[in-house]
């Protein structure tokens, strides 16, 4: 029950906001949260916004994976040659 | 970016599980501690994708089926008092109490209604002003401070006729008590929302106490066979360590207000856990100058004698000793339709996760 799903920002009304979830829109609470901005990715939980996603920190791990598909292509290119 | 569909990418899973095989050489077991870890780890197949080498086992990471039976009998005896309306998560409507259930007092017209929020139970107190309205908290880090800001917004509301009864738990004495058991794992995969809440230094102890490594864990595919492979690494080399491998939401220090939301309202007590037993500071009270919104404070009940059970091994599986294959009541006796144990009931419970995927 700790499962917690990723929705974009699409409006603020003081403490809440209203947030879209692939289309399905919820009310949540932004109490615990700070500097959220329209556009803004969150973590939803119970009604509430626990955590901003890291739009950095999420390209970052992407980024990883795509330099280890790059690696790994490179090493067959060697061992195929 | 969308957030979810480059983490379930096919190439990436192969790439990541061509680099597991290669890493992996000493037999290793790693236990889940989070319920929604359970669900993705089963619902992907991630197990058919590891060597054999590797074997995973899930632990007490479902709030509902750690959850002591006596919590639904004393739930159900509060649905029994004039003027009242229970508010609860969906996930607790239908686990077994010693002789009936919440659906079943539900059905019998006692007003239960099931909310996806705190705040929603707010609302129908302040609708309902004439009426006690008692919200049963149950969950990990990740869903306590829901439930503190519920008791601080009802206090800014001045709402007078709401009240929660709370068995909120925390999870590294969990964590603890199962080396302490001596149950054979060799890393956690740490869990990721309870994580998001509470921050990753509170693994710390894991690595210093018992050699264990912990990588805290995001929920897709990528993420999961990540962890796997960074826990892999962090054993073949000898170099146990807590790793964040969900650092899009995980930050080492938690959510700050959050977490102060916590020790505002609640303070730390020992609490009993289904397979573990009682825990030292492993559960939530209210504090007592929240006492008017604590439930066990302001009623008094009359709470049947706890029936405890005989097949079900829930406990057993809880501690990753048993799988839910295990249980003769398994898939015969006890199905998602008509619960035993209460890791049948709650869809992130072993038991159900296994009858659903396997």
């Amino acid at each position: 029950m700790c499962l917690s799903i990723p929705a974009k920002v699409e409006k603020i009304d003081g403490e809440m906001a209203t947030v879209s979830v692939g289309g399905t829109i919820y009310k949540t609470s932004l109490q615990m949260v700070d500097d959220v901005a329209v556009g803004d990715y969150v973590l939803m939980h119970t009604g509430f916004a626990i955590q901003k996603i890291d739009e950095e920190e999420a390209a970052e791990a992407l980024k990883t994976f795509q330099e280890f598909e790059e690696m790994n292509r490179e090493m067959d290119k060697e061992q195929q040659a | 970016m969308k957030y979810i569909d480059e983490y379930r990418d096919r190439k990436k899973v192969q790439q990541l599980v061509k680099e597991i095989n290669e890493e992996s050489k000493t037999p290793i077991t790693l236990m889940e501690v989070c319920g929604g870890h359970t669900m993705s780890i089963h619902k992907f197949g991630i197990p058919s994708l590891l060597p054999s080498t590797i074997n995973l086992v899930s632990g007490p990471g479902c709030p509902v089926c750690v959850t002591d039976r006596s919590f639904i009998d004393q739930a159900i005896a509060y649905s029994r008092m004039p003027n009242t309306i229970i508010t609860t998560y969906g996930d607790l409507i239908r686990v077994p109490g010693s002789s009936s259930t919440l659906d079943i007092e539900k059905a019998k017209g006692n007003d239960i209604r099931i909310v996806y929020s705190i705040l929603d139970a707010l609302e129908i107190a302040k609708i309902n002003a004439d009426k006690n309205v008692v919200f049963l908290g149950i969950g990990f880090e990740t869903t306590t401070p829901s439930t503190a800001f519920g008791i601080l917004n009802a206090k800014e509301k001045g709402l007078k006729n709401f009240t929660v009864f709370s068995a909120h738990k925390v999870m590294p004495p969990a964590m603890a008590a199962l080396i302490d058991e001596e149950v054979n794992i060799d890393g956690y995969i740490g869990p990721g929302h309870v994580s998001v809440i509470a921050g990753t230094d509170m693994y710390n102890f894991i690595p210093q106490k018992y050699g264990l490594g912990v990588v805290v864990a995001g929920f897709e595919p990528t993420d999961l066979l990540t962890s796997i492979l960074m826990l892999v690494k962090q054993f073949e080399s000898k170099q146990p360590k807590v790793e964040n491998q969900y650092g899009r939401v995980v930050k080492p220090e938690g959510n700050s207000k959050a977490l102060k939301a916590i020790n505002t309202i609640f303070e730390p007590c020992d609490d009993w856990w289904r397979g573990l037993g009682i825990l030292p500071e492993s559960g939530l009270k209210i504090r007592n100058e929240f006492a008017e919104y604590d439930a066990t404070k302001k009623f008094e009940v009359e709470v049947e004698p706890t029936r405890k059970d005989t097949a079900c091994i829930c406990g057993t599986i809880l501690k990753g000793l048993a799988k839910p294959t295990d249980c003769k009541l398994f898939a015969k006796g006890c199905t998602p339709e008509n619960p035993v144990g209460a890791c049948m009931v709650s869809s992130e419970g072993a038991c159900a996760a296994f009858y659903r995927y396997k």
